[in-house]
């Protein structure tokens, strides 16, 4: 009888996820996606527990609390943090993974008669849960960390000879071991093989990290992303559980779908990204002479925006480390009521993570119909009035439309060059990720403006507010 | 026990429609929806209360019981973080 339960509400929660996902087409229904996430979730979990097998009820309760206990203040982080809290969900994940199929293994090799029962293919599929759950749990951490800045894990690519030789060793051994167990599974040294690959697949994980680079972050958690549902899709294989390798494959296909998605936006491939270390910082490549940028002055600035009829915001990365969404609503505010129209322009590797620049901009109750993807606003670039860049660097650069030597080359941008007014606001002098010169700050049309991106927005409201300009 | 075909069957299937569903989400809402499928991968849960809960060594359950916690904060924060950052968007 609870068997049949458990099959019904299988399929009642594989339907529910569906639909999940289908709601997130538009804004409007997306919450009701959340509702039947939460009801096929709480359907699944009922569902298994009510087995008879099942017998350590406290010791559920107890780890159910803690889930909690962590849960709810990670859900609680500000919005410009939520690209770390996602690298730690996607570790969680592949944690739970990696630990679940190890319980699985040595409780296989404990059973009456030993491994030797154990098909090749659920062998195989244990093997791939392991490798895959660990090397997302530690891969994902030091993602986690690069992101928060955590003193100890470098931010700048970390690259050495010979690199991609180790990190393809590691793995090449670790799958070498998985073959040998699959091959021998009730071998005497199949414990210690087993561990080995778990120990091997951890280091991986932080290896395959250590040489990314902030820029590269949108792609390589989107990654991280399929990987950890691969693995909840191995550990389906292995439990014989349909509805687990039907959620985990939901999961693995968005990753694929945003990887593939953020790749394009940069013009590189999936080896590209994880093998090629980008933002190592390259030398200036721009032949010709040195030109200089221009300063404009807050006052200058804030002109130019009042005479504008329609202004383009280019927000980018800098605009969440100065958390300057709120005031970017405030400059929104001061020019819509002075009749200009302004439209924001969002490249789809702008910030660290897919939608980064959406959600932080509507947390600021920005409406979503004034953001507007690349490939949509670029047309109208050549007749905007001005275009404001807020600490968005490479994805502005025109050198990647020509510039064969530079590792933005062929990067679709956004057409920032073509309006008639750049003001660029940018918190430093120094390049950006790429490590390569912007050419759009030294065009005749373009005007600096230095300072951390919150209070040059600040300085620009007050102009507007104190009706200094008329 | 399903064999290994059906279980290959039911997997490239629902990849095709995760593909099929997933291409179809608006672009505004991709932090939102890499939350949501986050939460909805941490059915690995039901794998860990059966490594929990059922009469096994200490050792095997508390394995089981870290991944345990592992999933359900996944599941707690991913659904949470998912609908604070959709109800922004649907107060417009």
């Amino acid at each position: 009888m609870t068997h049949i339960i458990s099959e019904l509400a299988a399929v009642l929660a594989t339907a529910l996820f569906i639909f999940a996902l289908y709601w997130m087409n538009d804004p409007k229904t997306a919450r009701r996606g959340v509702t039947a996430g939460v009801t096929g979730m709480a359907v699944a979990v009922i569902a298994t527990w009510i087995q008879p097998e099942i017998v350590h009820h406290a010791w559920i309760v107890g780890a159910i609390i803690l889930g909690f206990a962590v849960g709810v203040p990670l859900s609680r982080v500000p919005l410009t943090a939520v690209p770390q809290r996602t690298a730690l969900s996607h570790a969680f994940g592949g944690l739970a993974a990696g630990l679940v199929g190890t319980a699985e293994y040595f409780l296989w090799i404990g059973e009456a008669g030993g491994a030797a029962h154990i098909t090749p293919f659920r062998m195989g599929a244990l093997v791939v849960e392991v490798i895959l759950g660990f090397l997302t749990f530690t891969g994902s951490l030091m993602a986690a960390g690069k992101l928060q800045e955590v003193k100890w894990i470098p931010q700048r690519p970390v690259t050495y000879p010979g690199q991609n030789v180790v990190n393809l060793g590691v793995l090449a051994l670790a799958v070498g071991l998985g073959v040998a167990l699959v091959l021998h599974p009730d071998a005497v040294w199949g414990g210690k093989a087993f561990m080995a690959i778990g120990a091997l697949a951890l280091i991986f994980g932080v290896l395959l990290i250590i040489p990314i680079g902030g820029a590269d972050m949108p792609t390589v958690i989107s990654i991280l992303n399929a990987y950890a549902g691969l693995a909840a899709v191995a550990m389906g294989f292995v439990l014989d559980s349909k509805l687990l390798v039907t959620a985990g494959a939901l999961d693995g296909s968005s990753g694929l779908i945003l990887s593939i998605i953020m790749c394009r936006a940069m013009n590189r491939s999936f080896t590209n990204v994880l093998f090629g270390a980008f933002g190592k910082a390259q030398p200036a490549l721009v032949a010709g002479e040195k030109k200089e940028w221009k300063q404009e002055t807050v006052e200058g600035a804030s002109q130019l925006l009042e005479q504008a009829r329609n202004v383009v915001i280019i927000p980018g990365y800098g605009m969440a480390v100065a958390q300057a969404q709120h005031k970017v609503r405030e400059l929104y505010d001061a020019l819509t009521k002075r009749g200009v129209t302004v439209k924001f322009a969002i490249h789809p590797v702008a910030g660290r993570m897919p939608g980064h620049m959406n959600v932080l901009l509507a947390e600021a109750n920005i409406p979503y119909s004034a953001l507007v993807e690349m490939d949509e606003i670029n047309p109208e670039m050549p007749q905007t009035d001005v275009a404001l860049v807020l600490g968005a660097n490479d994805v502005v650069n025109p050198a990647a439309r020509y510039a064969k030597a530079t590792p933005i080359y062929g990067m679709p941008i956004i057409d920032a060059d073509k309006a008639k007014t750049v003001l660029a606001v940018k918190r430093s002098k120094n390049p950006g990720f790429a490590g390569i010169d912007n050419e759009l700050y030294v065009l005749d049309n373009t005007w600096m403006l230095f300072g951390d991106a919150k209070a040059v927005l600040a300085d620009l409201v007050k102009q507007f507010g104190s009706g200094g300009i008329h | 026990m399903s064999d290994f075909g059906s279980m290959l069957f039911v997997f490239v299937l629902a990849t095709f429609i995760g593909l099929g569903v997933i291409r179809r989400v608006s672009r505004l809402l991709y932090t939102p929806l890499m939350s949501l499928t986050n939460a909805i991968s941490a059915i690995a849960v039901v794998g860990s209360i059966a490594v929990a809960g059922a009469d096994h060594p200490l050792t095997i359950r508390i394995l089981g019981g870290v991944a345990l916690f592992a999933s359900m904060t996944n599941i707690v924060s991913g659904f949470m973080i998912t609908d604070r950052m959709l109800k922004m968007f649907k107060k417009q």
